[in-house]
């Protein structure tokens, strides 16, 4: 057995848990769809397979992990993976209230300030710039049907 | 001739000033995204693929094919110039185009990449107008047994191809088939884990997923290493190779093309492998095979002759077979599908002006490279030089607009946050996503061949090794898996890859 601690570090734990947790699931929840037979295969039979398979290569791998580590994970961008995944969060979920524009200005300064290298006047410029842009091409003309300005800002 | 009849049928189609605009505007968007660092073809295609949409069948699938053929020429243009591959397939390009960029002949790689391009991409034309209809004949027998099988094949391959651990891929590939399954069974009309969301009921969008983990993904990824040396470019003089570059470029041209050609063909071959072996035959055979790694001609001549055939040489098993054989590949075969054509070996009699249109159009492509891109080399340059953190806001809000435009939903921009992270998280798990992302798409296919298959055998799995086609495809399968394991060849394996 080898150090748990560079165990429970190593990518291959990690990536075999994800498979093992992932896996279970599927065919856990595959239980409640009819099995059929191999002959006639109801919509239960591949995701149960699968995700049966799924488990196993996720074991293989943890199991990989407990007697040769292998590389560490290393330390996740917490910051950077929050700020870009909430941009674009915060787009869905405000460009009907605030119209194509205001979300885009939003998209882009959440976004941007996950760079090391943000500074708000650039930012602020680049922001209203491809909101502009944006509105002139998409909605001008290519014609999808968003508000650039939506029903919180009266639109 | 059948196939002059094709080409005259293509021809006429790729011809008309319609698509010929799309091609060009495909070229053009293609390396010019393809040229911003950070953005590879698959991305690059996903991105404007919702674009696509509003054209006729013909000329989208035209314009997204010559975005694929000009991202990739945008990527070789990073190579040489920044020493930053676009994609991994121009990675062996940055060995010796970058050297000759140091040495004031940037402007001679270009043009030997776009040369040999352009001679890989017209002798490709050629070799898929006289391989395709033959394959397409002979795949219009093939029954449920031989389509499963033939995935299989295409699976095994995209494992053999992925980087890093073996064990990985296999298991990106059967989460993407997975990931496949989710929405309502076909046969059945059961929901399969939408768990009450409407919009999961036609199956999460293959667009949604590619941009998620090959366009936000990346983007978390290149912020974690941001700022770990800048870029620097070399000025370009001349763009005219000397009477010595062309003697020395002929041969390796021919060979790099010989071989991309037949990588490309095989499921899962494509233009990384091509370019690889392209690169390390060349250093063995050549004259100058000492000079390799420090700006060798030949070394920036095969491996871009080589993966431009490789890159075309696949659209043989997507156009014949149905059957993707890349990611981008994949991302075709959806956009087809969301054009009502069926993929398949009907296409080329169902559909001749697309079939073969996308073919000339291919050659077309590779002209307007040719001409287009060498004058416009000063504008690629400058682009290359786009800092990153004025370029990933404007990444993100293009594909928030692209997903959300869809279907004009909300949702999808959610599901390409969540692949995002996903991406995010198995980039740091070095969890290869294309694998998964071929899987996801051929997964209900894959399902609705198993089902049919069983259905004719009575529920015996051995019909798979009874049916001799499906035999044969299923040994060329086991065969690529186990020389994948052996040891030597695992090693070489992991030396090629490792060289980026």
């Amino acid at each position: 057995m080898a150090d748990i601690k560079a165990t429970a570090a190593s990518k291959d734990f990690w990536s075999g848990a994800i498979f093992l947790i992932v896996g279970l699931a599927f065919a856990g929840i595959g239980q409640r769809y009819p099995m059929g037979t191999t002959m006639r295969m109801g919509p239960g039979y591949f995701p149960t397979v699968l995700g049966g398979l799924l488990a196993v290569l996720g074991s293989i791998l943890i199991v990989r992990a407990l007697l040769r580590p292998g590389p560490s994970v290393g330390n996740l961008a917490y910051s950077k993976l929050v700020l870009v995944t909430l941009s674009n969060v915060l787009f869905a979920l405000l460009l009907r209230r605030l119209g194509l524009a205001g979300a885009l200005i939003l998209l882009v300064l959440v976004s941007a300030y996950a760079s090391k290298r943000f500074r708000w006047p650039v930012a602020l410029t680049l922001a209203v710039g491809l909101a502009v842009g944006s509105s002139i091409i998409f909605v001008w003309l290519l014609g999808l049907p968003i508000p650039i300005r939506g029903t919180w800002l009266g639109g | 001739m059948e196939i002059f009849a094709g080409l005259a049928i293509g021809f006429h189609a790729a011809l008309t000033p319609f698509n010929l605009l799309y091609c060009l505007i495909g070229v053009f968007i293609g390396t010019l995204i393809g040229v911003l660092p950070g953005l590879g073809p698959a991305a690059t295609v996903a991105m404007l693929m919702p674009a696509s949409f509003v054209l006729p069948p013909v000329s989208a699938l035209i314009m997204l094919a010559g975005i694929y053929y000009g991202a990739q020429y945008g990527g070789s243009t990073t190579s040489i110039l920044v020493n930053l591959p676009g994609e991994a397939s121009s990675i062996v390009t940055t060995l010796d185009g970058y050297q000759m960029s140091l040495q004031g002949r940037a402007g001679v790689a270009l043009a030997t990449a776009a040369i040999g391009s352009f001679f890989a991409g017209t002798v490709c034309t050629v070799i898929i107008a006289l391989f395709a209809p033959p394959l397409a004949k002979v795949a219009l027998r093939f029954g449920a047994p031989e389509y499963f099988s033939l995935m299989v094949l295409g699976l095994v391959a995209s494992v053999v191809l992925a980087r890093g651990s073996l064990l990985k891929a296999v298991a990106m590939i059967v989460l993407g088939l997975l990931f496949g399954i989710i929405g309502t069974d076909v046969n059945s009309g059961v929901q399969r884990y939408t768990f009450g969301f409407k919009e999961l009921m036609d199956g999460i969008g293959f667009v949604t997923v590619a941009m998620g983990m090959f366009g936000i993904g990346e983007i978390i990824l290149n912020l974690e290493r941001e700022g770990v040396g800048d870029r620097v470019v070399s000025k370009i003089t001349s763009l005219m190779p000397t009477r010595e570059d062309w003697k020395r470029m002929v041969a390796p041209i021919l060979r790099g093309t010989a071989l991309g050609c037949f990588l490309g063909i095989l499921p899962g071959g494509g233009a990384l492998l091509a370019s690889f072996a392209a690169y390390s035959v060349e250093k063995k055979i050549s004259k100058h095979g000492a000079e390799f790694g420090t700006g060798a001609i030949e070394g920036v001549a095969a491996p871009e002759s080589a993966n431009n055939a490789g890159a075309q040489a696949s659209f043989i098993p997507m156009l014949t077979l149905g059957i993707p054989t890349s990611p981008v590949m994949a991302l075709m075969i959806g956009a087809m599908i969301i054009q009502g054509v069926q993929p398949g070996p009907s296409v080329m009699t169902d559909q001749p002006a697309l079939f073969w249109g996308v073919i000339v159009s291919m050659w077309i492509g590779n002209l307007f490279l040719l001409v287009l891109n060498l004058p416009m080399i000063g504008l690629w340059v400058r682009l290359c030089l786009v800092p990153y953190h004025l370029l990933y806001p404007a990444i993100l809000v293009f594909c928030a607009i692209g997903v959300f435009s869809l279907s004009n939903s909300e949702f999808d921009v959610h599901l390409m946050a969540l692949f995002g992270v996903l991406g995010y998280i198995f980039g740091k798990l070095e969890c290869e996503p294309a694998p998964m992302l071929l899987a996801m798409i051929l997964g209900p296919m894959m399902e609705e061949h198993l089902r049919r298959a069983m259905l004719l055998s009575r529920g015996d799995p051995t019909i798979f090794l009874h049916r001799p086609i499906s035999f044969a495809i299923l040994i060329v399968a086991a065969i690529a898996l186990v020389t994948a394991l052996l040891p030597a060849i695992r090693a070489k394996r992991e030396e090629a890859f490792k060289k980026e």
